[in-house]
């Protein structure tokens, strides 16, 4: 469902993906873990189109969202977009229109994009807000939510475009610890009841281990090590993994 | 000089017709700044090669001149290459394009504060450009600067006054003339300062308080 073939990004002088090779299969649910500034983030954001990669191919449900040659400029191309629409993203920071309601959050890509009319909108848009909790909320805004709620508009919102794919960087990272529960639970549901592939950022161990079909570590741009989640966590070949694992568990 | 109260109220009528005037020619030249300021804001975040560029020099232009030339210019200059409007017409028109500069940096600084999650939301739903512009960033954008284009309105209904130098018959222009055909200038002028003040202090309190109403919810 994703691949990534010899996928290189580059800030200056600081190389934040290596010559990387790395896929995901249809409805495979995949958590990534690693240090601080190992390239996380980078994946899904080139995954999302929000950056592009200095060279490499990436292609998601058979469509290629990237093919940049080395030294050539990456360009926005409509087997691009047609591939974006294959993916939705949750961010850290929700990212939610302040000025919209939740149901007019979650009515306004599939207006605007799928050209749904706004009738069916709305009644999709709903359930999918009752199914992440939110059915007493319908009409707020996400000033007036909790960090908990706003994330999970977010995710309603996402699903909403009927992704393949599903990006979640570090979901539950910025909220207080005792909302982290919700999202999870939403994560973990979506995860049991769909075939939708989910490739997420987390520093939810345990999560990351209940939900995952797999794991991969990354360090410094590249793949450490991946397999079963009890593999990864009970059992790691890789002595950075064990380093990583032993500085995160101690936390 | 001493103030003749019954001169003064007799003047009255005149005056507030000169107020009509000017304030037509503010809202209606308003109209066009927001617009237009718009419109330039917009096309120079878009970064249009060559376009984009002109309009940032239209900007500095407009900027760096004063009112009082620009109105004289498209008054008595523009005549002569066929450009021929009446004297109100040409007044909303330079008061328009000369706000809309200011207005475009106003909205500039607007785009610029809306979070650069916000765009980025908008491509991760694959909005497309315009209802990303439309429905996200300029909804935003604005709100938060109504306040500062309210100041402009205020700032533009007593500049207007200008505009009595190419013979626009508002306020001033009306005070003047009241009082060179009666050889009394005191009542008049300080009537018409007086409507001037009447108008643009509760319009700008009123500003104050949306400005404190509508910060920012992010
Ligand atoms: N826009 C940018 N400009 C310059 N450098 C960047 C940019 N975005 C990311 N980087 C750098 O790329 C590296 C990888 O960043 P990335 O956000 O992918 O890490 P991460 O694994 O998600 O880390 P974290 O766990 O802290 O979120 C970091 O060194 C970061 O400083
Ligand atoms: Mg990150």
């Amino acid at each position: 469902m994703i691949t990534f073939q010899q996928v290189s990004k580059r800030w200056g002088d600081n190389e934040v993906l290596k010559s990387l090779d790395f896929e995901v299969l249809p409805g495979e649910k995949v958590s990534i873990i690693g240090p601080s500034g190992s390239g996380k983030t980078t994946i899904l954001r080139i995954l999302m189109t929000l950056e592009s990669p200095n060279e490499g191919l990436v292609t998601v449900n058979g469509k290629t969202l990237w093919d940049v040659k080395a030294g050539t400029r990456p360009k926005e191309a409509k087997e691009m977009r047609a591939a974006r629409r294959d993916v939705g993203m949750v961010f850290q920071q929700f990212n939610l229109f302040p000025h919209m309601s939740a149901l007019e959050n979650v009515m306004e890509a599939p207006v605007k994009v799928l050209k749904m009319d706004k009738e069916q909108a709305r009644a999709r848009a709903v359930d999918l807000l009752e199914m992440v909790g939110l059915a007493k909320h319908l009409e707020h805004r996400p000033p007036k939510l909790s960090g908990g709620q706003q994330q999970r508009v977010a995710i309603a919102r996402a699903l909403a475009m009927r992704p393949k794919v599903m990006l979640f960087d570090e979901p539950t990272s910025a909220l207080d610890p005792e909302l982290i529960g919700e999202v999870l639970g939403v994560i973990r549901e979506l995860g049991h009841s769909t075939d939708m592939t989910m490739l997420m950022v987390t520093h939810e161990m345990r999560f990351a281990e209940e939900i995952s079909d797999r794991v991969a570590t990354f360090d410094h741009g590249r793949v450490i090590e991946r397999g079963a989640p009890h593999e990864i966590f009970n059992n790691p070949k890789e002595e950075r993994t064990r380093k990583f694992l032993k500085a995160v568990l101690e936390h | 000089m001493i103030w003749d109260q019954s001169f003064a109220l007799s003047i009255i009528p005149q005056l507030l017709e000169g107020l009509q005037v000017t304030v037509q020619i503010t809202l209606l030249g308003f109209a066009i700044a927001v617009v237009l300021g718009l419109v330039v804001a917009v096309i120079r975040r878009l970064e249009i090669p060559v376009l984009s560029r002109v309009l940032g020099g239209y900007v500095q232009f407009v900027r760096g001149t004063p009112l009082l030339v620009q109105a004289y210019t498209a008054f008595f200059v523009l005549p002569a290459y066929g450009l021929r409007f009446s004297a109100v017409v040409t007044g909303v028109i330079v008061m328009g394009v000369n706000y809309s500069a200011y207005c475009a940096e106003v909205y500039r600084a607007g785009i610029q504060d809306v979070p650069r999650g916000q765009w980025e939301a908008a491509t991760a739903l694959s909005l497309p450009a315009h209802s990303t512009w439309a429905r996200v960033i300029l909804p935003q954008a604005i709100r938060s600067v109504v306040p500062v284009l309210g100041n402009y309105l205020v700032q533009m209904f007593k500049d207007s006054a200008v505009l009595s130098a190419i013979t626009v018959f508002e306020l001033l222009n009306a005070a003047q003339s009241i009082g060179s055909s009666n050889f009394r200038y005191l009542e008049p002028l300080t009537l018409a300062g007086l409507l001037f003040f009447l108008v643009s202090f509760p319009a700008s309190h009123f500003f104050r308080t949306l400005e404190r109403r509508l910060a920012p919810t992010h």
